[in-house]
């Protein structure tokens, strides 16, 4: 009943008065003293907490910038016009807002990163987890971790002064600002993410299958390809979503090199803008507060936030929805 | 038959090894031709001058003065406000909050945050810092922009490390009537530090080499004095890069190689000590 589930305390604190008669310690004031401590262990709990919580009000504030500069532009721009002109040209006399021909740049470079990215980076996966040795890992993910770690001002230069004269000597009718170069370049740029988070996932996949494959008598390429690839299906994929992802929010290269004329075209060899080069060609200028150039940015922004964050909760979602447990 | 399709797959097999070799230099070759080139740009334009001079509208008096103080004073300000809010963060989600709804929000929230492109943040920064606040295109403004851009790689970096700690430290320090900070403070974090410290610098570098959130904070492109507080406006190395980028004369092209080489020295330098402080922890300390 009661009496089992308290606690007596008085002979704790008998046993206490007798022990300080005996040691000459102040028990009870050290027990004052734990108590202090916890007071304060408290107080730091909480502002450790609020440290954590800065990252709910970061999300909170990112939405709600966005959400109100999109509504004042709104006010002034209907939605069907936004979703469906063909022309975006708020800096203009003649002022349109289709956002589909800024869409359509950023998708069309993505697709170009995606298409230099994906097999690239599977295939060096597959390298580094199945053939590589162990020293030729440890030289080769640094190296792989140091070209992620570049600028992307530097990945601009690149594909603006070397990678676009060089397939001007190929591609014909190349003009000197185009989708491919900084497409090829974007891809380069997110090799290193796909193939390390893929090689992650290859990694997580259990030595016995492996090795029940190597018994039946597979070669190191079908383990690949019948064993470990399909194994991993669900963390190769979101690695491709995440880089995806971050194609689409990547700025410096395709304002650098991609020049800033958007168009609905999937013609790789003409200048184009992506979402990302528009808000920072308005930034760049004086655009003042209030006036509907500078809530364009915004809405050009939500829109690439609603790109991404579906990307990334797909990419969540995949992982979870497709793990394959083995224990 | 069967010794026949053997050595087909076996040849296959040796093929796609080197397909896939192939693959992994693609990678280090780009790399290599990438900064050749930038190398070869850029290297005559270094000098002291290049170091000590201010922008200029002729390409061969200009200088990344401005641009290089304003780069330190920037991972300065984004050090001191990143590093504590970010270990703070880490220490309470890892040791301190309970599995609760409002702990997987946070970490849900985080991982997404990871994920958000770069410009946003700078528009975060633009409406709250710089509007909002009042912070204008500061170098207050920029800081707090970046700190939260790399808030989450912080976050998560100091959680990995706090993990890597064994438990039995923590019951041992417990069981000597330690509290849960004193556990934490004189226990667990002198042994993480270090993996802090990396992931902390990694990050650091990341936001050095950031440009879209500064550009859309309004960080001026040209700038011929020095910050002298942190209110002050300011341009960093590669928003000088990306206005000489921008320039149509050849001359301001080699000076954006130039700063470049500058710009990835000073990144490759603090990577090189955070892979060495990472080599060092892994070496010493083993449980």
């Amino acid at each position: 009943m009661n009496t089992e589930e308290t606690f007596d305390v008085k002979p704790i604190g008998r046993l206490f008065a007798v022990l300080s008669y005996f040691t000459k310690i102040n028990l009870a004031g050290l027990m004052k003293n734990f108590s202090r401590k916890k007071a304060y262990d408290k107080g730091i709990k909480g502002i450790l907490f609020l440290c954590a919580s800065l990252s709910i009000l970061t999300t909170i504030g990112i939405i709600s910038v966005l959400i109100f500069e999109t509504v004042e532009f709104f006010k002034e721009v209907h939605i069907l016009d936004f979703l469906f002109d063909s022309q975006w040209t708020p800096l203009f006399y003649e002022k349109h807002f289709g956002i589909m021909s800024l869409l359509c740049g950023t998708i069309l470079v993505t697709l170009i990163a995606m298409l230099v990215a994906i097999p690239l980076g599977i295939l060096s996966a597959v390298y580094l987890n199945e053939y590589a040795g162990e020293r030729f890992r440890s030289i080769a993910k640094p190296v792989l971790e140091i070209l992620a770690g570049i600028p992307t001002v530097v990945y601009g230069y690149f594909a603006l002064f070397f990678v676009t004269p060089l397939l001007q000597k190929v591609v014909p009718g190349l003009s000197g600002f185009n989708a491919l170069s900084p497409g090829i370049v974007m891809g380069i740029m997110i090799l290193p993410m796909i193939s390390s988070l893929s090689e992650d996932a290859m990694r997580a996949v259990p030595k016995s299958l492996r090795e029940g494959a190597y018994a039946m008598g597979a070669t190191k390429m079908q383990v690949a390809f019948r064993v470990v690839i399909p194994a991993a299906t669900s963390g190769i994929v979101s690695s491709f979503i995440l880089g995806m992802s971050r194609a689409i929010g990547e700025t410096m290269i395709v304002t650098i090199a991609s020049g800033q004329m958007p168009r609905l075209t999937f013609d790789p060899r003409v200048p184009i803008e992506t979402i990302t080069a528009y808000i920072v060609q308005v930034s760049l200028g004086d655009t003042p507060v209030g006036t509907i150039e500078y809530n364009t940015i915004f809405a050009a922004g939500m829109t690439l936030f609603i790109f991404t964050f579906t990307l990334s909760i797909f990419s969540h979602w995949l992982k979870k929805r497709f793990r394959e447990e083995y224990s | 038959m069967s010794k026949g399709v053997l050595s087909k797959n076996k040849r296959n097999s040796k093929v796609f090894k080197i397909l896939s070799l192939t693959a992994v230099f693609i990678g280090f070759i780009a790399l290599g031709i990438m900064l050749v080139d930038i190398f070869i740009d850029g290297a005559g334009r270094i000098s002291w001058d290049f170091l000590s001079n201010f922008p200029s509208r002729r390409p061969g008096r200009a200088g990344i003065l401005s641009a290089l103080v304003g780069t330190l004073w920037m991972m300065s300000l984004t050090a001191a406000f990143s590093f504590p809010l970010g270990l703070g963060a880490g220490i309470y989600l890892e040791e301190y909050a309970r599995k609760n709804w409002f702990t997987k929000l946070v970490e849900i929230n985080i991982s997404n945050l990871a994920g958000v492109p770069s410009i946003i943040y700078g528009l975060l920064g633009l409406g709250i810092f710089v509007r909002v606040c009042g912070f204008e295109r500061s170098l207050l403004s920029g800081a707090l922009t970046l700190t939260l851009l790399i808030l989450p790689i912080i976050i998560t970096t100091t959680r990995e490390s706090l993990k890597a700690v064994p438990k039995s430290l923590r019951e041992a320090s417990y069981a000597l009537g330690a509290t849960q900070w004193q556990t934490v403070y004189s226990q667990i974090l002198p042994v993480a530090m270090p993996g802090i410290l990396t992931g902390t610098i990694l990050a650091l570098s990341r936001a050095i080499g950031e440009t879209a959130p500064l550009i859309a904070i309004g960080a001026l492109t040209y700038i011929a004095f020095l910050p002298h507080g942190v209110f002050d406006p300011f341009t960093v190395l590669p928003i000088q890069v990306f206005n000489w980028i921008s320039r149509p004369q050849h001359g301001f092209a080699i000076n954006a190689a130039a700063a470049i080489i500058i710009l990835l020295l000073i990144t490759l330098m603090m990577n090189s000590v955070a892979i060495y402080l990472r080599r060092k922890f892994q070496r010493r300390v083993k449980w």
